[in-house]
């Protein structure tokens, strides 16, 4: 931006928050320095829509509107900025309060959200409020978004439209077009998804970010996307994972002196020799008992599953296939 | 410089609620060079209200390296917050109300203030749920680290080095819990591999505070994660797999480039690694589930391992 721009949009701002009459684009021109520059009316009128933009892109609430006077009303409309609309409310945050604001601007790691997050410290900071971002955060969560589709999903979200994209489903691989209209993009577990209604489905379905294949095109107009009331999304996209099955115990065999990830976590029963080979018989708490076969199957002979059966075959199988 | 307006917006009221404010200071609030700031304080003395006389224009006054506002124009408060702005800042601190560690009251309190400032612009349309799953034993470990971090001490960890399959004794100098991807980190200098490392809470066995200071050297610096965790690194390996359906999702929790579609809903994708015996474990336990195209001596020791296995498992049964 140049400088005679943002000095003359500064003027604008000061000019029309100082007003309480709307004042018409060619008073405005008559007023405000830079303005005289325009060389014609074109010229002008060119340089004031281009203004008006930028300010409503900046959520300057400017209004548009005509003043009545002993002769009715104006024959233009006219603009003025509304100072209660325009100003940010009063604030005053606590030094903890303050520490957690500077420690959520810096949560992002997206192009979106890191400006959005910093052009909001900088207004607290113009309301008063103190808010250090040098000083060491303890403990620092990140929050990254590196799909492509964010952006174009996010943007459709906020502006109410309905979307269409590619969407390749693992199991059973497919690929297929989705139109959905969308309620919102979530972040759960560092994965990234978008809820909505589902139109092919008829039914409300969460789409794994990372999955969309090309582009997110728009599929209708602006404000056409109905949102349920009370629905909480967070709990859509938590829930809809499966549930962690609960833990459970397993016998195993390990070698002396290897797997030391399954030696960690284990009560040695007693020593054990398995084919000349000498180890120990442990006890083992499985966390994540949907994954405990392959876990356990990558130790190779290092690691034999005693009990129970089920877990024992499943091992047995994987390595069987290994081995072809 | 699309930056620019919001800044030359915000500096008046910035300024006026600090009367006396250095120069340089003022910069860094902003995030911007001194020079910078100087020349939009100039270009602010040139603003004011119409009629552009001595008293209509902004007025700042300067004393040596302190600036103080006598003349504010009518601009005495901040623009409101954009609706994108209250969603940036009110999804991040919903998200750290539930983060292990952070102190959730404080939070919520900045919610209920900003929310009442923000007004209208209520966030829409994001949440973010950090999800971190923290068992007793993790959540002891972290209240020590967090201990140490607090009170600048060094650290003697127990950590598994899940690639290596070992468990290694280490000093480290803690720096910063690092929240990301659902899982907690300990950035630390590690004295033992004479670098910045990052240890997985859930994966440090045991945890001693010392009595040294925490003396992290002036080069250590925080791991940028914004592209990532795994980021490539020239020195790693590269295998080129093939994964059948039940397999596919290796490629995306782990870094894989060069994907490419095959029949059948599988999937070849090159799998950079960093340790060989880490890359047998992980396909072992995959069984039928993933082959190997290259390299051909990484299909042989699988299979040799897979074979030893099964020779061994079937003496167990035997006896």
């Amino acid at each position: 931006m140049s400088i005679a721009r943002a000095e003359r949009l500064v003027n604008l701002v000061l000019c029309l928050l100082s007003t309480r009459q709307f004042l018409s684009a060619e008073r405005i021109r008559s007023i405000v320095p830079g303005y005289a520059d325009a060389p014609s009316s074109d010229a002008f009128s060119r340089m004031f829509e281009r203004d008006k933009t930028e300010l409503r892109e900046l959520g300057i609430p400017l209004e548009t509107g005509r003043n009545t006077g002993f002769d009715g009303f104006d024959a233009v409309d006219g603009y003025r900025i509304a100072r209660r609309d325009y100003e940010l409310g009063d604030i005053d945050l606590e030094p903890d309060e303050a520490a957690a604001v500077a420690l959520a601007a810096r949560l992002w790691d997206s192009p979106e959200l890191t400006g959005a997050a910093h052009g909001a410290i900088i207004k607290l900071r113009a309301a008063g409020v103190d808010v250090d971002q040098s000083s060491p955060a303890i403990v620092e969560p990140k929050v990254r978004t590196a799909e492509p589709s964010f952006s174009p999903l996010l943007a459709a979200v906020q502006e109410g439209k309905a979307v269409t994209f590619s969407y390749r489903r693992p199991t059973p691989a497919e690929l297929r077009t989705r139109t959905i209209e969308p309620w919102g993009v979530v972040s759960w577990r560092g994965r990234w998804y978008v809820v909505g209604h589902d139109r092919d489905r008829g039914a409300p379905r969460c789409f794994r970010l990372s999955r969309i294949v090309g582009d997110v095109k728009v599929a209708g107009p602006a404000d056409s996307v109905p949102r349920p009331e009370n629905i909480n999304l967070l709990d859509f996209v938590a829930t809809t994972g499966s549930e962690p099955a609960p833990a459970s115990t397993a016998k195993v065999w390990v070698a002396r002196g290897k797997a030391a990830g399954v030696r960690r976590r284990a009560k040695v029963l007693g020593t054990r020799q398995v084919g000349g080979v000498t180890g120990d018989e442990v006890e083992l708490e499985l966390r994540f008992p949907e994954s405990a076969a392959s876990w356990l199957a990558g130790f190779g002979p290092d690691v034999l599953v005693l009990e129970p059966e089920v877990l024992r075959k499943s091992v047995y199988e994987r390595l069987l296939e290994a081995a072809r | 410089m699309t930056d620019r307006l919001p800044r030359l917006l915000a500096l008046v009221p910035y300024l006026l609620a600090r009367p006396g404010i250095r120069v340089d200071e003022a910069a860094e609030d902003f995030g911007v060079t001194e020079k910078q700031l100087r020349k939009d304080l100039e270009l602010l003395w040139m603003c004011g209200l119409p009629g552009y006389g001595p008293g209509d224009l902004i007025d700042l006054s300067f004393e040596g390296e302190t600036i103080t506002v006598a003349f504010d124009a009518g601009m005495s408060r901040p623009l409101r917050l954009t609706g994108a702005e209250a969603t940036a800042l009110l999804v991040a601190l919903r998200a750290l109300g539930e983060t292990p560690g952070v102190d959730g009251e404080a939070v919520r309190r900045a919610v209920a203030k900003i929310e009442a400032a923000a007004g209208l612009a209520q966030p829409a349309g994001v949440v973010v749920g950090l999800g971190v799953r923290e068992g007793e034993d993790t959540a002891e470990v972290r209240r020590i680290v967090q201990s140490a971090l607090t009170a600048r001490k060094a650290l003697r960890i127990t950590y598994y080095t899940a690639s290596k399959d070992e468990i290694t004794e280490r000093t480290v100098d803690p720096m910063r819990l690092l929240i990301v991807e659902g899982r907690s980190y300990l950035e630390a200098w590690c004295r033992r591999a004479d670098a910045v490392r990052l240890f997985r809470l859930d994966r440090v066995d045991e945890v001693t505070r010392l009595d040294e200071p925490a003396a992290p050297p002036p080069y250590a610096e925080p791991t940028d994660v914004s592209s990532g965790l795994f980021t490539p690194q020239p020195d790693q390996l590269v295998a080129t797999l093939v994964l059948e359906p039940d397999a596919r999702w290796l490629a995306e929790y782990y870094p894989v480039d060069a994907v490419e579609e095959l029949e059948g809903g599988r999937l070849r994708v090159r799998m950079r690694y960093s340790d060989r015996s880490w890359m047998i474990r992980l396909l072992l336990g995959q069984g039928g589930e993933v082959h190997v195209e290259s390299p051909p001596d990484l299909a042989d020791q699988l299979r040799t391992r897979a074979r030893q296995a099964l020779e061994l498992a079937g003496n167990l049964a035997s006896t």
